[in-house]
């Protein structure tokens, strides 16, 4: 598989205090990557390295095989980036946002139209950015990202602070930006999005990366009590160790029409977070 | 390049007309010529007195406070940078934004030149003295908006720096020591330039001193210009 993004030693200081240390992964192309870290694990940070806003100090970063620092006007029009903090002309409307940055590529505005449609604004597309929600401006920010349909994305906390149904509609976004074969980087503290989005993920921590790999691969990887959990339809939750004795108690309760849904009891991302930390991760 | 550029100005032209700030920067003075010379006429009052008045104040406040707001708020809101990430360059951004307020105050220079009673080669004269001025206030602004990580750095700057370049050349009619000071900064010299301008020539000393004065800009402008966009 190519690889989209390679890091190799990656460090990087601000006025002598390390905030990336020693970073090695790399992203597959067409997949979804996710970082996870509490707020000023770095995250941003490398976000902004990646994408070539900001030198790291030492290692190499590379986006298709191209220095980070050094990406050429063609390497970015493959590049989206949605940023936490939107970067939207808020006294310009939806379509005028969208609009100037088509300018900007040198694309015309025949697919604005589409893209809001897409991103559920259409009906906005008149508005004023200083008079959209906190969701719809990070659906306009969504849109601008893949308006220029990029090979490669960066979401830097996509679904900050939104309420769950926005948060549904971005991650159905993503996830079929993903069907097109886009690579996808996302950045969130938000464990449960990264479980259901993330193919691989690196967790982070004071710029230290402490744990990457395949999600449920990490998770059964921490599973140390070895037990699952069964539902019985009188509402009563047992916990069993996975040997001889549990097969034969399950069989009874199957038999029996006992059995309601079992469970195993992998712990969660969040929770191998505070075992390699020992700190709890912020919500 | 032009395609940024172009981008550049059309976004300005959008949000300019929605930006009261900005707007109000514009229109204010070549307002008040209009109504100033078709109001007032005070008896041994000199020819062109509220246009020239207002045109260098239009000169010290306009164009600065334009491109520093503009600045400033592009790199408190990000959008600067999402916009470094769509390959503009920085000088296509900034070449951008002042040809668009060029252009705009020079507008408004016109109408002040018209109202104030310029005509032909005096209006011409009066254009290129404008322009002059605009183009260095513009410099000045574009630095104070680069140095600036938010608008309200920028108008904390801004301010005092405008009040300078505005009210000195007016506060030197009546003082001889803030003359002899204000002779120093490029806007009462134009203001000199302007209340000559039937010679139509500018005097050596006139020449020097906005020489000088751009030269000094120019570098305070480059210097900052390379700190700040190399650092980021």
């Amino acid at each position: 598989m190519k690889k989209a993004i390679v890091l190799n030693n990656l460090k990087h200081s601000f006025n002598n205090k390390i905030v990336l240390n020693n970073i090695n992964l790399s992203v597959d192309e067409g997949e979804i990557f996710g970082l996870l870290g509490p707020s000023g694990a770095g995250k941003t940070t490398l976000i902004n390295i990646i994408t070539g806003q900001l030198r790291c100090s030492d290692g190499s970063s590379k986006v298709f095989e191209h220095d980070s620092y050094n990406l050429s006007a063609d390497d970015y029009k493959e590049i989206g980036v949605m940023m936490d903090n939107f970067g939207l002309y808020e006294r310009l409307n939806c379509y005028d946002n969208l609009k100037f940055y088509q300018m900007v590529d040198g694309n015309d505005s025949k697919n604005i139209d589409e893209i809001l449609i897409k991103v559920g604004l259409y009906g906005a597309k008149k508005t004023n950015v200083s008079n959209l929600s906190k969701g719809m401006k990070n659906r306009l920010a969504f849109a601008r990202a893949i308006i220029r349909k990029p090979k490669i994305l960066f979401l830097d906390e996509p679904t900050s602070g939104l309420d769950p149904t926005t948060i549904e509609a971005i991650h159905k976004m993503i996830l079929e930006e993903k069907k097109k074969g886009t690579t996808i980087f996302l950045t969130t503290h938000n464990m449960y999005e990264a479980e259901k989005l993330c193919d691989n993920i690196a967790l982070l921590n004071e710029g230290n990366i402490v744990e990457y790999g395949k999600t449920k691969e990490i998770c059964r990887r921490y599973n140390h009590q070895k037990k699952f959990k069964i539902h019985l339809n009188n509402g009563e939750d047992i916990e069993l160790n996975i040997n001889e004795e549990s097969a034969e108690l399950i069989k009874e309760y199957i038999i029996n029409n006992k059995l309601e849904t079992i469970h195993s009891t992998e712990p969660n991302l969040e929770t191998i977070f505070m075992e390699l930390t020992g700190k709890e991760f912020d919500k | 390049m032009i395609n940024h550029i172009k981008a550049i100005l059309w976004k300005q032209l959008k949000d300019s007309l929605k930006n009261k700030t900005v707007l109000i920067q514009f229109l204010m003075f070549p307002v008040m010529t209009i109504i100033m010379e078709n109001s007032i006429s005070i008896p041994d009052m000199s020819e062109h007195f509220f246009a020239n008045l207002f045109a260098i104040m239009y000169v010290g406040m306009a164009p600065l406070t334009s491109i520093a707001s503009i600045i400033s708020e592009e790199k408190e809101k990000n959008t600067l940078r999402v916009l470094q990430m769509s390959n503009v360059k920085s000088f296509e951004y900034l070449i951008g934004n002042a040809v668009y307020i060029l252009f705009i105050c020079m507008l408004g220079s016109l109408v002040i030149g018209l109202s104030g009673g310029y005509i032909g080669q005096e209006l011409l004269y009066f254009m290129l003295v404008m322009l002059v001025g605009h183009t260095i206030s513009i410099v000045v602004g574009a630095t104070i908006g680069v140095i600036s990580k938010n608008q309200m750095m920028a108008t904390s700057i801004t301010v005092p720096v405008m009040m300078i370049f505005s009210f000195l050349p007016m506060l030197s009619n009546f003082n001889d020591s803030i003359r002899n000071v204000a002779k120093y900064i490029f806007s009462e010299q134009l203001y000199l330039v302007l209340n000559n301008i039937k010679q139509i020539e500018i005097t050596t000393e006139s020449g020097i001193i906005l020489g000088i004065n751009f030269l000094i800009i120019i570098i305070a402008f480059i210097i900052n210009y390379k700190k700040v966009f190399s650092n980021s």
